[in-house]
Formats: structure tokens, sequence, C-alpha cells
């Protein structure tokens, strides 16, 4: 018999039962909250005069709707401006309050963005099944744990009996072989895998991710891969668990500590596929060969290494992809053959849970370190995925490095990654972002997204368009040849 | 939730592919903290011709003469029509609640995004798969017959077209049982707290880590 995937041990282990119909029903051991998808949840919850099943398995956070703006921020939920925003937060903590959850809260050490805060606290471990009501849920695979979105429908169904509906899904793995060139970061791998594959690719599928690339990656890089693999469709991403996954966990504030850390980490170094195991599908990629990224389209997948030039759609054979490509390009003001380096930005988005860890930020100061931002470019928003990663930052003087180069240092939130707090684009503005989608309207009615990475993103506020960050050697290492 | 059995619709074309749910509600009404109103802003962008704000009276808004649903032919439609991968994105559920608060009961489309599709059952609304050709033959016929209605019957499976012909499609058996009978899945689930409760102890055994409360 062939031996089994990462994906199928962690179905295995988290298997209550499978019923007649063939559905079965999975145990929940992490479900993280948010304040947009679980109020109409815990609504349901009431009318049904239940009350959730395991709550120390819940951990709540608001971040979609508050602010990043420092004042507004520091006046707590109740000086949210936005009204409707402001009760969505108020309704979190009464829910909360009401169903005796952990939640931290606006403006206390543990908030941040719900993907970063789980793996940062130990929140999220290898081994969990985690589920949140939220896509990028994906995000916790990195740690070798099946973690995945779902709907609020489904919240409820978590939060009233600790397990979720499903169908197995089918193995993919996605191998990404050899070494990244320097100045290629996870998520150019990532974008490079959508590119290939396209939006749908993964649909009914979980992803491993796996090869030498990611085996040499660090815990955020991956969490970067697996935040996005559902942008190839996949509800799961996830990473076999190896030293520097242990090493990342050990000493998480609600990581195992002591007999249990060796029972658990025991545990956990069986969370890789077998050697025998058998894919449906094998995705294989070149480390070598992948280029600094950036999105031109409406889709994750209209996405072409920096050297490229905007795609034609004439030379696309599909009619619909076709009509998708010319629908895309009006929206993003864009003509087929244009450099890609001559997209000229507006704005620039550092943060998001795909890239607004520590090690995202240290890569975009390295870029402005000694650099400012172009003067064509209206705003440069820097913002940390948590408070912790603020927090470490500062101790760093990241902050300072921003702010000298004309950024701006903002406070953990979702931000302008999809636009619900007031930080969002003017119709027409171009934004290179280091966030997960380029939908239209995405990140404010009418912008243009470009999807690149921290680095990148960097490079192309001091520039003003888009550069090839390995041009742009650090400012320092050119003063010391000279 | 609403029982599906049967139902004859006025089909409504989405002739695009990739349809996000950002295109379906964008975010500004996610705001709200309730399941029903989000009719009136379905696909908002594609709608109108401003930008929308959560609580404004939409019928005062300009509406985008080019977009099927706003087409004379098409209002009171509740079967629509799309191409792959319709739903990707956000699992946000807010997309099957504008759907359904539209009017809307019935999807059919080449391929759905895996939230998306899930998230329809558990609001009385039924995604159809359909091969790529048959789904493009409807389009066709969509838009060349004013009036086009599709009968759906989810008990036998089939499609009924105006001109007679019947198209078998493919359902899952438990999510097909839940729609017919409308039933509620917690209450189902909770039929096997006793499973439930079994695993737990097994699992507090085995990984005790896993049950210590977070506190912060
Ligand atoms: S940062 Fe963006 S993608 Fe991530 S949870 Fe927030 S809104 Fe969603």
């Amino acid at each position: 018999m062939a031996g089994q995937t990462l994906y199928d041990k962690l179905w295995q282990d988290h298997l209550i039962k499978t019923r007649d119909d063939g559905s079965a029903l999975i145990y929940i051991d992490r479900h993280l909250i948010h304040e947009v998808t679980s109020p109409q949840a815990f609504e349901g919850l009431r009318l049904a005069g239940r009350q959730p099943w395991r709550k120390d398995s819940l951990v709540a956070t608001p971040d979609h709707n508050v602010p990043s703006e420092s004042v507004e921020r520091a006046a707590g939920v109740s000086g949210i401006r936005d009204d409707i925003s402001r009760i969505q937060v108020q309704t979190l903590d009464e829910n909360c309050r009401d169903f005796d959850v952990v939640q931290f809260g606006i403006n206390e050490p543990g908030q941040g963005i719900v993907h970063v805060i789980g793996p940062e606290t130990g929140a999220t471990l290898p081994g969990m099944t985690v589920v949140c009501g939220d896509s990028h849920t994906s995000t916790h695979g990195a740690l070798g744990a099946l973690a995945h979105g779902i709907g609020t429908s489904e919240v409820e169904h978590v939060m009233a009996t600790q397990c979720l509906i499903q169908r197995k899904m089918k193995n993919m793995l996605v191998r990404v072989d050899g070494e990244l060139l320097p100045g290629v970061t996870a998520k150019d791998v990532v974008l490079a895998i959508i590119g290939k594959i396209g939006t749908a690719g993964g649909t009914g599928y979980a992803i491993e991710f796996g090869g030498e690339v990611i085996r040499k990656m660090s815990m955020e890089g991956r969490m970067t891969v697996c935040n996005m693999a559902i942008e190839a469709g996949a509800r799961a991403g996830m990473v076999a668990v190896d030293q520097i996954t242990l090493d990342y966990v050990k000493g998480k504030p609600y990581a195992p500590k002591g007999e249990h850390w060796d029972r658990a980490a025991e545990a956990w170094s069986q969370l890789h596929s077998d050697d025998d195991s058998v894919f449906d599908q094998v995705v294989v990629l070149r480390g070598e060969e992948i280029e600094p990224q950036v999105s031109w389209g409406t889709s994750p997948e209209m996405v072409v290494p920096i050297s490229a030039n905007v795609p034609d759609p004439v030379a696309e054979g599909d009619s619909t992809k076709r009509t998708g490509m010319q629908r895309a390009l009006e929206y993003m003001g864009l003509s087929a053959g244009q450099r890609i380096s001559d997209i000229k930005l507006d704005r620039v988005f550092i943060g998001s849970c795909t890239n607004s860890r520590i090690e995202d930020l240290r890569a975009a100061a390295a870029i402005a370190k000694g650099r400012s931002k172009a003067d064509s470019v209206k705003q440069v928003l820097i913002v940390p995925g948590s408070q912790a990663v603020k927090a470490q930052a500062e101790r760093e003087g990241l902050h300072k490095i921003f702010i000298e180069a004309g950024f701006e240092w903002r406070e953990p939130s979702c931000s302008m990654c999809l636009a619900m707090n007031a930080d969002k684009l003017g119709a027409g503005e171009h934004c290179a972002s280091t966030s997960n989608r380029n939908f239209e309207g995405r990140q404010g009615y009418g912008g243009r997204t470009h999807l690149v990475s921290p680095a990148m993103a960097a490079a192309a506020a001091i520039a003003g368009h888009f550069v090839d960050v390995r041009e742009m050697a650090p400012v320092q290492a050119q003063e010391e040849m000279a | 939730m609403r029982a599906f059995t049967q139902h004859e619709g006025l089909v409504v074309p989405m002739d695009r592919a990739n349809v996000d749910t950002d295109l379906i509600i964008p975010k500004q009404f996610l705001k709200s903290i309730k399941r029903t109103g989000f009719g009136p802003n379905l696909f908002d962008e594609l709608r109108y011709l401003d930008e929308g704000f959560p609580g404004q009276d939409c019928s005062a808004r300009p509406i985008n003469p080019d977009f099927p649903l706003n087409f004379p032919r098409y209002q009171g439609g509740s079967v629509l029509l799309a191409r792959e991968n319709f739903g990707c994105g956000s699992s946000r559920e807010h997309a099957p609640w504008a759907l359904e608060d539209h009017g809307f009961r019935a999807i059919i489309a080449p391929s759905f995004a895996d939230i998306f599709f899930n998230n329809c059952f558990k609001n009385g609304l039924l995604p159809i798969v359909l091969p790529e050709a048959v789904v493009h033959r409807l389009f066709e016929e969509t838009h060349a017959q004013e009036g086009y209605t599709l009968t759906i019957d989810l008990e036998q499976q089939h499609i009924h077209k105006p001109c007679g012909e019947t198209i078998a499609f493919e359902v899952d058996a438990f999510h097909k049982h839940c729609l017919i009978n409308g039933l509620d899945h917690i209450g189902l689930t909770l039929e096997h707290a006793d499973d439930i409760r079994a695993y737990e102890m097994k699992r507090r055994e085995k990984a005790p880590w896993l049950f210590d409360a977070v506190q912060y």
C-alpha cells in the first residue's frame, strides 16, 4: 500500500467519522475569529440558544476594520470614526464577552492580523486543524497544519459542534527545486506558481509545497507561500514539519512546554509525506528560473517577471481568457507590450497577512535605507502585521528608516489590503502592493493593484515605477564598494 | 434554511470567467452585522455607475445600462448562468447572501471556487456544475431567446430546457438531502455528539497541549 501524504495524515488524524452519504466530520483544534465574518455566526448561536462547544479553541482579534492611523487608533474602539466599522468591532467585543471567548483587543499587545498572530503566539501549531472565516487561513499550513478558510455558516457550525462537514480533497504537490537567486523571495515563488497553474489550478486540492527551495525557506517565507494557496484555488496549502518549523515554534507563548514539548515535537516529526506517497498531481518549478514578479492584471494569475512586458491578449488562444485579459488591460489602464518597468505608481502598500512580518519589513527597510520616496508617489504605507511585529521593528529601528524615506509607519491592521478602513486607493491609481489580491476595486473603487514582494514594493516607492530590485544594491554596500 | 426541490426561473447571463466574491459584493458592505439586505448591492461595481456605500438608497443611483442584471428582459431572473471559477477569492458568505437576497435560487457554471460552492448550500442556493460546452450552449440560447427559463428538478437531478431537452447534473448526496429538506447542518451534526466527545477524549490523551486555554 502506498504511503500517506502530509494531508492524508492530517485528515486521518482528525476524522471523527464518515457518514453513509460519504460526507465526513473533521475535528477542529483551533478556530480563529475576526470581526467581519463572525457577527452573524454568534447571532445564530444566540437564536438557537447554543454555546460554543469548546471555548478554549477560540481566539479572536479585530483586524479588518481597525484604523491604521495612530491618532485615531490610540482612541481605541470608541474612537473609530467610521460608524459601521466601529459597530462591527464593538460587536466582536460584546460577543467575546458574552460567550467568554479570548480576544486580543484593538490595542492589546497580542492584536494583529489574525493570520499573523496565530503562528506568532503559538495559538496555531503543527498538526492542528485550523479554521477561520477567512480564505487566507491557508497561511497556517506553513506550520504543518491543515488550515483553511470557511464561510460564516461554517463558523457557526464549528463553534457549535467543534467539527466541519467535509469531503476529502485531492493531493497536489508543488515542488520548487534548486535554489533561488539573490533578490528573489517567497512572494515571487508563490506568484510564479500561481502564474503557472492559474487561479483555479488548485481547486479541489490540498497543496503541499515542497522541494529544496521550500525546505530552505524560513517559516515566514513558507507562510507567504501558503497564504496564497487560495489564490491558486486551493483551500489548504501546507509544508512538512522540519527543524526550521520546530525552532520557530519552540518558546512561543502558547507552544507546549517541558514534557509536553518533547511529546509534541516527537509527534510532529511524523508530519511529512511518506517517500512512497502518491499525489494526484505534481507541479515542478526550478528556483533559478524564478525572477521577481509583478502582476499586471485583475487576477493573481495575471503575473509576469519584472523583465517582461505586459502580455498581448491577441496571442491568447482561449476566447474566454482573451476577453478577460482585454477587460483587465482596460481596467488597469495598460497597453499590451508595455514594459512592466514603465508602470508608474501612485501609492505603495507594504503590509497584509501575506507580507507584514518582521522579515518582510526588514527586506523593505534594506532597500529604503538611505533613500527616499519618489516625489511622484503620493503615499507609501508600511503596516506591520501585529503589535509584536511593530514592537520588534521599532526595537530594530526599522520605523526610523521608513520615516526618513518619507514612508508612513502605521498601526497593525489589514489596512489597504482590502480597504475596509480609511486606507484606500483612489480611482485609477496604481499601487505596488505586497498583498494577495489584485481584483477590481479590492484596494479601493477603481484602484489598480500590482502584487509584488516587499523589496520590490520598496524599490518601486523609491523609483516611482517598477524596477528590478536586484539592480538596487543597498546604499551601505555601495558606499563600502566606493 | 429554505428548502429547494424544484425551481423554474428566468436565466440571467454573467458572461465572464473568474468572477470573484469581491465583485459579487464589495467589502464596504461586509461591515453589516446582519445576514440580510445585501441584494441591492449585488455586483455593486458592475451594476451602478457610482461608488456604493452601506446604508444608501440604491434606487436613486445611476445604473449601468450595459450590465445584464439591469436589462429589462432579465428582471426577476432567478437562475444565474456563469463562466468558470465562479466565486473565487474571499470566503465571504455575504456573496451567496447577496445572490439569494436578490432572488437567485441556482447558479450554473462550468466550475466554482471551493469555499463559495460550499457556502451556497448553506443558504438554499443550488450551484450546478455542467460541462463547458453545455454551459456555452445555454449562454447562446439565453442570449437568443427573450424570456429563456429553465426548470431545475433537484430530486431528479435534471434541468429541463424550454425546447424539451433535459440535462442531467451531479450533486453531492449530503448537500442534496439537506437542500431538499431545508435541514440545519448544526442540528444534524449534533446527532453525532457522542462520537465527537469520544474522539475528543482520545485526542486529549494523545495531544494534551491542544487543550490548554490560550490566555493573554
Ligand atoms: S490582510 Fe488582507 S487578506 Fe489578510 S486577512 Fe486581512 S484583509 Fe484578508
